[in-house]
């Protein structure tokens, strides 16, 4: 018989409880349990990164990591990323710099790079792609999502 | 995915138990292999063991011993730990190669060995650096060398009601270089078209000893245990390089596939193996 299990984790600085069957993965979690929709759905199977959320300090693809496994962590969703109305520096950027089409990779592409500029505030070009190599995008060319980043970096150290 | 039930030991005997209890259990570490396999119905299970709550399988410790790095420690634990990063940077670079961050997040080297796809990146260096499988089950632990871990692709010596605990490498020796080098029509993120891991001891400008493998040229992971036996004592020069390269490439047993054809595979385990070593070999001049 399926059971479902009893999971408590903090998303998004809030403590939130949730039921799931074992079988369910974090993302599914987050979109179909939780309601937190704005964490997006590619390949399912790692490759893509457009299901990327910060857990424990580093991000994971979310849709390789069952919801189960989530007890006692700590997550960040894209939704964690603005605070109230006010847009991150990174959204800001992508926005000004149009780094998306279609927007599908844009949530993974955003918490990916947040995660970066958090532990490394002035990273190069090569670090950047890098980093973001797990990160796919069929519209941009990725130009534009480079250069939102290097934007992004230089608006944080201005504001410090 | 289809249902299963879902337990996670904080104990290896807790582990030892789970398994015993469910015969079709399979072990979670990462889960960058496992989830994507079965989704794709290519693995099924009734019961998912996640080892990730154990100490032993998730500690990366140095002692006099040398590297323990527990079974389902993530990739990015390994580049970032500083004994790693100072005693073994083939392997603190190893970790940094296999899949993107996202997925260095997640996976282990524990689990790349385990999943034993003949062109896992992480085996050809571990047994390049002579790393000891620690294996836990109902009867006790046991050890096996990681040459012998892989018997076939996705098959491994583990039993029923096994699972790898951790991977022991010996202390670096004074004068030891090692590297993995992959081929990959990619500059990140691809499997490797072939693989050759490298270590070396040198002395007075000598091979004192020296272990080549390689990867994507065989069924499993390769030893070419005669290919680093003839660098003994040889100088350390380009004919003697070029010499274990061949041999190298003459141990491989490649297939033709949508990556590349038979021939090319080998044509590339000499390249690949004559860029490990003179990679280690130059790391194992800084290390004198």
């Amino acid at each position: 018989m399926p059971t479902t299990v009893r999971v408590e984790c903090t998303i998004n600085d809030e403590t939130r409880e949730f039921l799931c069957e074992p079988r369910q993965s974090l993302l599914e979690c987050l979109r179909d349990v939780l309601g937190l929709t704005g964490t997006k759905e590619g390949c399912n199977d790692g490759n893509c990164g457009s299901c990327t959320v910060m857990m424990d300090g580093r991000i994971v693809p979310s849709c390789l990591v069952l919801g189960v496994e989530s007890q006692g962590s700590e997550i960040t969703t894209i939704e964690g990323v603005a605070r109230g109305s006010e847009l991150h520096p990174l959204q800001t950027a992508f926005l000004e710099s149009a780094a998306l089409q279609c927007g599908i990779c844009t949530p993974g592409f955003i918490v990916a790079a947040k995660a970066l500029l958090d532990r490394n505030p002035r990273p190069d070009e090569h670090e950047i792609r890098l980093w973001l190599a797990n990160n796919l995008c069929r519209c941009t060319g990725y130009d534009k999502i480079i250069r939102a980043v290097q934007q992004a970096a230089a608006t944080l150290q201005e504001a410090k | 995915m289809k249902w299963f039930d879902y337990s996670a030991p904080e104990s290896v005997s807790g582990a030892i138990s789970a398994l015993a209890a469910h015969p079709r259990a399979r072990i979670l570490a990462g889960g960058t292999d496992l989830l994507v396999q079965m989704r794709a119905g290519r693995k099924e299970t009734d019961f998912i063991v996640d080892v990730k709550r154990i100490p032993e399988l998730n500690e990366i410790r140095y002692d006099s011993d040398g590297l323990t790095v527990g079974a389902s420690a993530p990739c990015y634990r390994l580049y970032a730990h500083a004994d790693v990063a100072a005693r073994y940077p083939s392997l603190a670079r190893l970790a940094a190669l296999i899949g993107g961050t996202q997925i260095q997040g997640r996976a282990s080297i524990g689990g790349n060995l385990c999943n034993a796809a003949p062109s896992a990146d992480a085996v050809p260096l571990l047994i390049a650096l002579g790393a000891r499988c620690r294996i836990a089950g109902q009867a006790g632990e046991r050890e096996v060398v990681v040459e012998e871990f892989c018997t076939a692709p996705g098959v491994n010596v583990l039993g029923p009601g096994e699972f790898l605990v951790s991977l022991l490498i010996p202390p670096p020796a004074p004068g030891s270089g090692a590297h993995y080098e992959r081929f990959i029509p990619r500059n990140e993120m691809d499997i490797a078209v072939a693989g050759a891991g490298a270590s070396v001891v040198l002395e007075d400008g000598h091979f004192r000893s020296a272990r080549i493998a390689l990867a994507s040229v065989a069924p499993t992971p390769l030893f070419v245990r005669e290919a680093g036996d003839a660098l003994a004592g040889k100088p350390v020069n380009e004919e003697s390089i070029n010499e274990a390269a061949n041999l190298a490439r003459d141990a491989a047993r490649p297939i033709s596939d949508m990556r590349a054809p038979a021939e090319y595979r080998r044509r590339l385990c000499a390249v690949l193996t004559r860029r490990a070593l003179t990679r280690a070999i130059e790391e194992a001049r800084g290390n004198r």
